[in-house]
């Protein structure tokens, strides 16, 4: 299926390792929050009021400017019932939407098979980060895996002269052409030539490139500016996804924290203008989220794993505003001393699947989910 | 020729029972003899251990890694890089394989260590003491919530495990066992942890609280008793099911790809005849795991299985830097050298689950394929490298070369790796278009070394090359 310009896109940024609810999006008139925050609270001189109920980590001050313009959509108290606790198994559940068993396929590789069964276009899902996330494997689905500079990604970058560069290539794409017998040789055949294949059409786009935008110097800016140049070379590519961490701040979360937070929302500041200047905003949302949030009270200098948190969605399409409801501090509410899930994190990407993405949701997710209501 | 087969079958012992080794080391090992470089193999105390003050010299967060990475893993990767006691080393990869621990929850890499040190000095005895000893370490009771296993309020998950992914596997034994072993594990716990403020971690240690264990009679796979937790491992290792399942485990990561674990109650082994052989040495010598690796590396089904096994994450990246060389010291990159082979799949150390890790072809996908032959061609193309340079003295001792001659010996040296015909053809279709290359000049040696360089990146992004 060739994708056309205006065909929806979905970027997703990964904050791995936990990030903490609470000093994300402050309470800041609950004096609950102040109780149970005696070393990592952030004084009320500090934080950025979105409005008299919640305020946002100093750090956020670009996604303030987003939600002013009402483009961001906060979901509250995401999660899932009987929460792990596990960075990994936690994650697990959020790439694979099953909860009560280890699944086997990504929620956004099956949209990939689903968008292009019979593998068109190789780069319909284009990840940027050290390895293949499992949100988006399932077995047989191409994905590119940028790990490095874009301009770098393809095979064997270590041979750089140009005319040998071509030869090697072309013999490593007959070395795997496709074999009959071995299901083993004839699977590492397709693998190899879709990332080969992946690696010729994404080398454009750094060239077709050119902005003047100025992204900061972070890793997950330069993902972000990665993502940027390959939606803005109309290559087709749907579904993009990246990491940052580690939010994991066990120990001395200030100013850890707000150093995560200022990377992950300046580099979402440039990718979004660098977008809009090239007029390629319109049909791009983010969805951030992370695999949970973080023990109610702290440990006297960070905070240990715990279970509900925040996800953000936004873009120029998105209805800004608060969703869903920011579960209750009260001790009696707490589970094992964590915030209860109020809004199951299958929702969110119900509502993705069907009012954005426009693909069936139940056999990506599992089942029917509410949908909400920060997509038309 | 009879040599060369020599070369090929040591080279296939070095790769399966350690992580392959350089042309020299196969020379002196060839002359050693196979089946006495199979016993030194099994006996890693003739060798000596590796070196760990040198590493904690230049790492000294390398002791106690705590729990980000990579620390813990550059630990990890200076032991697999630089130990002696090839074997010693695999077989503790293999029961972290098995006995999947994860930092995901344990967040603690100096007891993950612990437990990999576990591995290395129990692992290729009685599988019953190492059972035993599993029980009792600090980090499995942690990672499988024996902790929470009370005499008044039964946690199965350490007693699952241990029955489905640790010795017998699905399907031979009830839910009524996992419940009755569960209880005979009641009060395995672990000393009260210290906090880790402000003085940092403390090691964990294993405690027996007999107030908090069930002491009742328990129905377990047909005994009855007032059975303990070792009364259960007692039980557990004389049942067939058991000597089948650590032996197809055995089979699956030293000789040839399996079906995934979870597929084995339904699935058959590929090879029941070498299951069976395994099985009755595992038998008769009381659960010695080294008896059965001395079976198995001896047996003419494992000497027939070159090439059968795809290689693990793990055994691509220590493989190549044992082959290249020049990783022996720790140096800086070393942080994100150990956690390479993360980037392909396999973040050792913490493993998706206890479960562990899905192998054989389930380790490819389009990003880990990429990563693997980068990383590898990276190395091989390098000619700063000692272990590359040695590859090509040994070429250049050969006069001038044909293309013939530069891929065939390419091929030889960096195995010797078997590729099919096709593959062959396109590798001497390139270095034809090369022509001869020789040393005999200062600028036609600088080119020849480049090829030669070339060459080696080629070939171990052929899909012959991702097994071993």
């Amino acid at each position: 299926m060739a994708a056309t310009q205006k065909d929806p896109v979905l970027v997703v940024v990964q904050l791995s390792g936990g990030n903490d609810y609470l000093n994300t999006v402050i309470p800041y008139n609950n004096p609950l929050y102040r109780d149970n925050r005696p070393a990592v609270g952030i004084p009320d001189a500090q934080v950025l009021p979105i409005d008299k109920n919640y305020a946002f980590h100093p750090a956020m001050a670009p996604l303030k400017k987003v939600w002013d313009e009402g483009k961001l959509a906060i979901l509250h108290g995401t999660g899932y019932t009987n929460s792990p606790r596990s960075h990994f198994r936690s994650m697990d559940i959020w790439h694979t939407c099953e909860p009560d068993k280890v699944g086997t396929e990504g929620w956004l590789g099956r949209v990939a098979r689903e968008y292009d069964p019979n593998k068109e276009n190789v780069i319909t899902v284009v990840s940027f980060g050290p390895s293949l996330f499992r949100a988006l494997a399932v077995p047989g689905v191409p994905v590119a895996c940028v790990a490095g500079p874009l301009e770098k990604y393809g095979f064997l970058p270590t041979v750089q002269e140009r005319e040998l560069r071509l030869k090697v290539l072309d013999r490593f794409a007959r070395m795997y052409a496709p074999v009959v017998g071995s299901g083993v040789m004839e699977y590492l055949g397709t693998t190899g030539l879709d990332s080969l294949k992946g690696a010729d059409v994404l080398k454009v786009a750094p060239q077709r490139y050119a902005s003047t935008v100025k992204y900061p110097e972070t890793p997950i800016a330069r993902k972000l500016r990665g993502i940027a140049q390959v939606h803005l070379a109309d290559l087709g590519s749907r579904i993009f996804y990246c990491d940052h961490g580690s939010f994991d701040t066990h120990a001395g979360q200030n100013p850890g924290h707000g150093a995560l937070w200022s990377a992950v929302t300046e580099g979402l500041e440039a990718f979004m203008t660098d977008l809009r200047q090239h007029d390629h905003a319109d049909n791009v949302i983010v969805l951030m989220f992370s695999e949970f949030g973080r023990r109610v009270h702290d440990n006297g200098s960070g905070t240990d794993h715990g279970a509900a948190g925040p996800a953000f969605v936004l873009g120029d399409k998105v209805k800004g505003g608060h969703y869903g409801d920011y579960p209750s501090l009260k001790a009696e509410h707490l589970v094992q001393g964590d915030l209860n899930p109020s809004m199951d994190f299958r929702s969110i990407y119900s509502t993705i699947l069907e009012k954005w993405l426009k693909v069936s949701s139940k056999p990506i997710v599992g089942r029917a989910f509410e949908q909400l209501a920060f997509l038309n | 020729m009879a040599y060369q087969d020599d070369i090929a079958l040591m080279a296939h012992l070095m790769r399966r029972a350690g992580f392959g080794a350089r042309r020299d080391e196969l020379e002196a090992r060839v002359a050693k003899g196979y089946e006495a470089t199979v016993e030194e193999l099994i006996h890693p105390e003739t060798q000596p251990p590796v070196d760990v003050y040198t590493l904690l010299r230049y790492h000294p967060a390398a002791l106690l890694p705590g729990g980000q990475p990579p620390m813990g893993n550059v630990n990890y990767m200076y032991h697999l890089v630089n130990t002696k006691r090839p074997l010693e080393e695999k077989v503790a990869l293999f029961w972290h394989h098995v006995f999947a621990t994860g930092n995901s929850k344990v967040d603690n890499y100096d007891q993950l260590l612990l437990q990999i040190n576990l591995f290395r000095e129990r692992g290729m005895g009685d599988y019953r003491a190492l059972l035993v000893e599993l029980a009792r370490n600090p980090t499995m009771l942690f990672w499988l919530d024996n902790n929470e296993n009370h005499g008044t309020a039964v946690n199965e998950n350490w007693g699952r495990e241990l029955l489905e992914l640790f010795s017998l596997g699905v399907g031979s034994y009830t839910e009524k066992d996992v419940r009755e072993a569960s209880r005979a594990f009641t009060g395995w716990t672990f000393e009260t942890k210290i906090p880790r403020l402000p003085y940092g971690r403390f090691p964990w240690k294993f405690e027996y609280r007999a107030e908090d264990h069930d002491d009742g009679e328990k129905e377990f796979l047909g005994h009855r008793g007032r059975f303990n937790g070792e009364d259960i491992i007692n039980i557990v290792v004389e049942q067939p099911a058991c000597a089948r399942f650590v032996c197809r485990h055995l089979y699956n990561f030293f000789v040839a790809d399996e079906p995934q674990v979870p597929a084995w109650s339904i699935e058959s082994p590929s090879d029941p005849k070498a299951i069976d052989t395994l099985t009755a040495t595992f038998r008769e010598s009381h659960y010695d795991i080294r008896s059965v690796l001395r079976v198995l590396f001896n047996s003419s089904f494992f000497k027939n299985a070159r090439f059968q096994h795809m290689k693990s994450p793990a055994e691509v990246v220590v493989g190549s830097l044992r082959l290249v060389g020049g990783y022996e010291m720790p140096r800086p990159g070393y942080g994100d050298l150990s956690m390479q082979p993360s980037y392909m799949g396999q973040d050792l150390l913490n493993p998706p689950s206890v479960e562990g890790w899905h192998t054989g072809q389930e380790w490819i996908n389009s990003g880990s394929l990429m990563a693997r032959i980068n990383f590898v061609a990276q190395l091989v193309g390098d000619p700063s490298l000692p272990g590359v340079r040695a590859i090509i003295d040994r070429l250049k001792a050969k006069g001038t070369l044909s293309p013939e001659q530069l891929v065939d010996g390419c091929l030889d040296l960096l195995g010797p790796v078997e590729v099919g015909a096709d593959t062959r053809r396109e590798l001497v279709d390139q270095a034809k278009e090369w022509g001869q290359i020789s040393w005999d000049r200062e600028v036609s040696a600088q080119t020849a070394d480049k090829r030669v360089g070339e060459m080696l990146q080629l070939i171990v992004a052929t899909r012959e090359y991702q097994f071993a």
